[in-house]
């Protein structure tokens, strides 16, 4: 009876954080990316500097008329922002952020993480097919071309942090960082921010919903609620990567009082990143998709595989 | 393709450097934006926002209503008899004005009835906050152009070394010293003087236009009578002033 309560208690309290760290992530974009411009961003949502902007759009969304086209296939089409949502949601459950403080502790988080939000792009792809729009169609293969380009230096770049921990547990990774991997590892870590942000489909990588070129890509025909899923499927995308870079490359609770506050390192750390992924959005202008496919394989890639035979070739000399 | 290297950039990489840089520096600043109920809009001068009637100058002479490129002024108006203030003196008459409306939904803010406008009876004002939820109450009639009246700001200043407004010149010239009765005036012997007699022939159609019947053509319509007048000898005067009173009252007959 007592397993039960633990896991229903687990399960909700990352259900709570699905819903809420996503909304801290977007609310931060509206207000620093304003500021980076000059504006004020939201101003009059719940009263203090637009505090419930989130809110407020959410139930817009909700009122909003959600609409399959008539020449859609429908199931697919409605089924695929979930398929686009729950990954993350299961990817939230695994990562640490702190020794104890984790909903599901498994033994090869690292691999489980990026195989779940991998996971994620069939919901695009499908959304893409389903939606019998050209546009849309466009849209998703870009997306599939991009992110089969750019898991493999993600996963390359992870690979060079386990080596180097000796784990493949998120929490044993953390567990083995030292200050000293900030350099050892910063190819690594340079090479999965820029993989990450290229997952998320975020700016400077944003081709599949590039608007000036195909409306918005593969959500084009979503309306509603629908949609709203897919844009928190985005913010949901960076609170995870975040925390993995986080937890991977910044040693996740390791700091000052890590024994009460470990958690408030992870989450602040995360959040930097997070603000970094914003920040690369305001900053630079979108890639061209050639451009985007040059940076993977001539760049990213060599440059994964670089640093993973320098973890290599350190753990051995050192062992 | 290959990044072309322009010898200016200096690379992709302290572009995108310079790119964070230059937002970070943005929000480290204070934000410049404002936000619109919260302060109030810095408007340039001459602005339009609204305009406004001053009723008194209105002379209901139409010529805004027919000037306006969307007909959205109405003028309503009918004439008054006054009583001479003088016995045996002429009734006048004068316009009275019933209605001035402007409907703000057709108008596109031109100007050109406050341009047109003889006697400066329509004024720019700034103000602009008087939108509506119903486009019918965008029609303002002319109680309601009057109170936009104080808002109007005064003209600006004119620029160095302009020349003076009529107005300012007209009154600042010298009172006309008072006429000996009986004697002609000075001016008046002046030109009675002045060999102009070889212009008679254009003074010689004038009773050929006199005499000709209503509702033929006239080449120049009274342009020609008020360069007539100045040659005319004092004596002839009461005679010309009454032949020039009567000639535009069959003339505005024909334009009826």
């Amino acid at each position: 009876m007592t397993d039960v309560l633990e896991v229903t208690l687990r399960s909700v309290s990352v259900l709570a954080a699905f819903l809420v760290l996503p909304l801290l992530v977007g609310q931060a974009e509206h207000k620093v990316m304003a500021h980076m411009q000059g504006r004020l961003g939201p101003m009059y949502a719940g009263g203090f500097h637009g505090w419930a902007q989130l809110v407020a759009d959410g139930v817009k969304f909700v009122q909003k008329e959600d609409i399959t086209p008539a020449a859609a296939d429908r199931r697919v089409f409605r089924f695929a922002p979930a398929v686009a949502l729950v990954p993350y949601l299961v990817a939230m459950a695994v990562i640490p952020l702190s020794p104890d403080l984790v909903a599901a502790d498994a033994p090869a988080s690292a691999l489980f993480v990026l195989a779940t939000t991998a996971v994620g792009i069939l919901g695009t792809l499908m959304a893409g097919w389903a939606s019998a729009n050209k546009y849309s169609l466009l849209g998703a293969m870009r997306s599939a071309a991009q992110l089969l380009s750019y898991e493999l230096p993600l996963v390359l770049a992870v690979a060079s942090v386990c080596l180097a921990a000796g784990s493949l547990s998120l929490g044993g990774i953390a567990q083995a960082w030292s200050p000293w991997w900030l350099i050892w590892q910063l190819p690594g870590a340079l090479v999965f921010l820029v993989a990450a942000v290229a997952e998320l489909q975020r700016p400077p990588f944003d081709m599949p919903v590039a608007d000036a070129e195909i409306v918005f890509g593969a959500y084009t025909e979503y309306t509603g609620l629908r949609f709203a899923f897919f844009l928190l499927a985005e913010y949901a995308g960076i609170v995870v990567m975040s925390l993995l870079f986080a937890v991977l490359y910044l040693g996740g609770w390791q700091g000052p009082f890590s024994d009460q506050l470990g958690w408030l390192w992870t989450l602040l750390k995360g959040l930097v990143i997070a603000v970094v992924i914003i920040w690369l959005r305001v900053a630079w202008p979108r890639l061209r998709e050639d451009q985007l496919q040059h940076l993977a394989w001539i760049v990213l890639v060599p440059l994964a595989l670089a640093q993973l035979a320098l973890t290599g070739v350190w753990v051995v000399v050192s062992a | 393709m290959s990044e072309p290297r322009t010898p200016r950039s200096g690379g992709a990489l302290p572009g995108l450097l310079k790119g964070l840089a230059t937002t970070a520096r943005t929000l480290a600043r204070p934000t410049h934006t404002t936000e619109y109920p919260d302060a109030p809009p810095h408007l340039p001068p001459r602005s339009r926002g609204v305009i406004a009637l001053l009723e008194e100058n209105c002379t209901s002479c139409m010529l805004c209503a027919r000037e306006c490129p969307d007909w959205c002024i109405y003028i309503d108006s009918h004439k008054e008899t006054l009583p001479a203030t003088t016995p045996g003196g002429r009734e006048r008459q004068r316009n009275v004005l019933d209605r001035f409306a402007i409907d703000f939904s057709l108008c596109m803010y031109c100007g050109i009835c406050i341009e047109v406008c003889p006697f400066d009876a329509l004024h720019w004002s700034p103000e602009f906050e008087y939108s509506e939820l119903d486009i019918r109450d965008l029609l303002h009639e002319k109680d309601r152009l009057g109170q936009w009246m104080p808002t109007v700001p005064p003209p600006p200043a004119l620029d160095e070394h302009s020349a003076e407004p009529a107005e300012v010149a007209a009154a600042n010239k010298p009172a006309r010293p008072a006429r000996a009765a009986g004697a002609p005036p000075p001016a008046r012997a002046a030109r009675a003087e002045r060999p102009e007699r070889p212009e008679r022939p254009a003074r010689a159609e004038r009773p050929a236009r006199a005499e000709r019947p209503e509702g033929t053509a006239r080449p120049e319509p009274p342009a020609d009578s008020v360069p007539a007048e100045p040659p005319t000898p004092p004596s002839t005067a009461s005679e010309s002033g009454s032949a020039e009173t009567k000639s535009p009252e069959p003339t505005s007959g024909e334009d009826q």
